[in-house]
Order: structure tokens, then sequence, then C-alpha cells
């Protein structure tokens, strides 16, 4: 599992890269609020082209950082999923808070 | 082609990964589309993960997995001795989760019964959890 960001004005953009899991979760955790909290942006977009597996694990790790960013009115989207992790996004109705761009 | 494989293992995160592609590379001979090795993939990996981090929590012990392949049909059963579920019924419900501090979504169950077949759980208190799911592995 890796994750970088780069960010661009009023987006901060966060790549991810490997597998989401509980083995990953702790780590990944701490390196998301690392960047989300250092940073003022408007947008935050989680791309997903990299990320070749997620299971519900990962979709409470976002809801986590979706729920800290809503206190200081940041968005959260979605991006380039694969059709794995979008079916599990799906079920979770995730895309109805962060949505797929 | 009848077919079957154990798994057993640590009951640790790290094994997870292993464990669900162990079970989705034992379906491959069957000629599954991606999709179905991935619906199994997702739900062996939130069967593990419920069996490690509720079974066990921070007990040391095995999950096994009993995988068999009968007429194009994967019976997948994840094992493991840990505490226990008091009330099956409320557990499987959409989003119930008993760790909402640790960030658990409470959608395990919800994807092993929207991506399986069939999903079925049996529990002893103190003795430990039995999920069992199947999933036709041909298109026909």
């Amino acid at each position: 599992m890796k994750v970088s960001a780069k960010l661009n004005k009023d987006n901060l953009y966060v790549f991810l890269e490997g597998e989401i899991d509980q083995s990953v979760a702790g780590e990944l955790r701490i390196k998301l609020d690392e960047y989300l909290e250092s940073v003022k942006v408007k947008n935050v977009i989680l791309n997903m082209r990299l990320l070749t597996f997620m299971d519900s694990t990962g979709v409470g790790l976002i809801m986590g950082r979706y729920k800290k960013l809503q206190q200081k009115n940041i968005a959260m989207f979605i991006n380039e999923p694969n059709k794995q992790i979008d079916k599990v996004l799906k079920v979770s109705g995730l895309y109805s808070i962060i949505p797929l761009i | 082609m009848n077919n079957h494989v154990s798994l057993r293992f640590k009951a640790i995160p790290e094994n997870e990964s292993f464990a669900r592609s162990a079970i989705a590379a034992f379906c491959v001979p069957s000629d599954p589309t991606l999709e179905t090795v991935n619906d199994i993939r997702t739900s062996v990996s939130e069967a593990v993960t419920n069996s490690i981090v509720h079974g066990y929590g921070t007990e040391k012990g095995d999950v096994l997995i009993d995988a068999e392949i009968i007429d194009d049909v994967l019976t997948v059963k994840v094992v493991d001795h840990g505490k226990g579920i008091i009330d099956i019924e409320t557990v499987t419900q959409d989003f119930y989760t008993t760790k909402a501090e640790e960030e658990r979504s409470g959608l395990g169950f919800t994807i092993m019964r929207t991506f399986m077949d069939s999903l079925e759980v049996e529990s002893v208190l103190g003795a430990g959890t039995t999920v069992i799911m199947t999933k036709r592995l041909s298109n026909a």
C-alpha cells in the first residue's frame, strides 16, 4: 500500500496504490490525516487508479476522513475506482456523500 | 470437475490478502467471470476480517477456510474459534457495528449477502463463528 498527494490550488489529489484492508488501515489512516490536516483546500480527490482492491474496512476509513473534512467544509470526491472497488462503494452507498467524478 | 481445499492460518490482518487470493485462485479453473472472482475475493476478505477483528480481537487463534466446488458451485466456509456472536440477526444488519469508534463501516455482512448467492451464519457464544457462503461459478 502506497499513498502520495499532489496539491493544485484548491484541490488536494490523494493517490492510493495497492490494496486496502485491515492490514494497512491503521498506517493509512495516519498518513491520510497527515495530508488532510496540513493543507488548506476546498476539495480532496481520492484517486484510485492504482488501487487494486478494497473491502469494507476501506469504506469505514474513507467515511472517517470524510467526517473530519466535513467539519472544515471541505468536499471529498472519488476518482477512477476499478470495478471491484466501484461495486463495494455502490453497495455501501458511499457515492451519495462522496461523489464519483 | 469437483474439487476442495482447506486453509488454516494465524488470525492476523497480514493473512487476509493471502486468504482471499488463495480462494480466488482456487476458483479460476472453473472459468468464472472476473466479476464473480472479485465478488468471492471481496466476500472472503469480509468474513476473514470479521474473524480476526471481532472473533478474536486481541486474542490469539487460527482462521480455517474450507472451500469446495461441486457442479460449478463454490461453497466457502470461514471458521473461527473466537468469542462468537450473541445476536446474529442484529449483527448482520446493514451498518451495524460494535466498533464504530474504530471507524468500522458495519457493511461486511451486507457485502457478503449482496455479492454471494447465499450466506449462512452459525455462532456459539464463547466457541466461535462459522460463515458459509455459496456462489455459482459458471455463467450458465
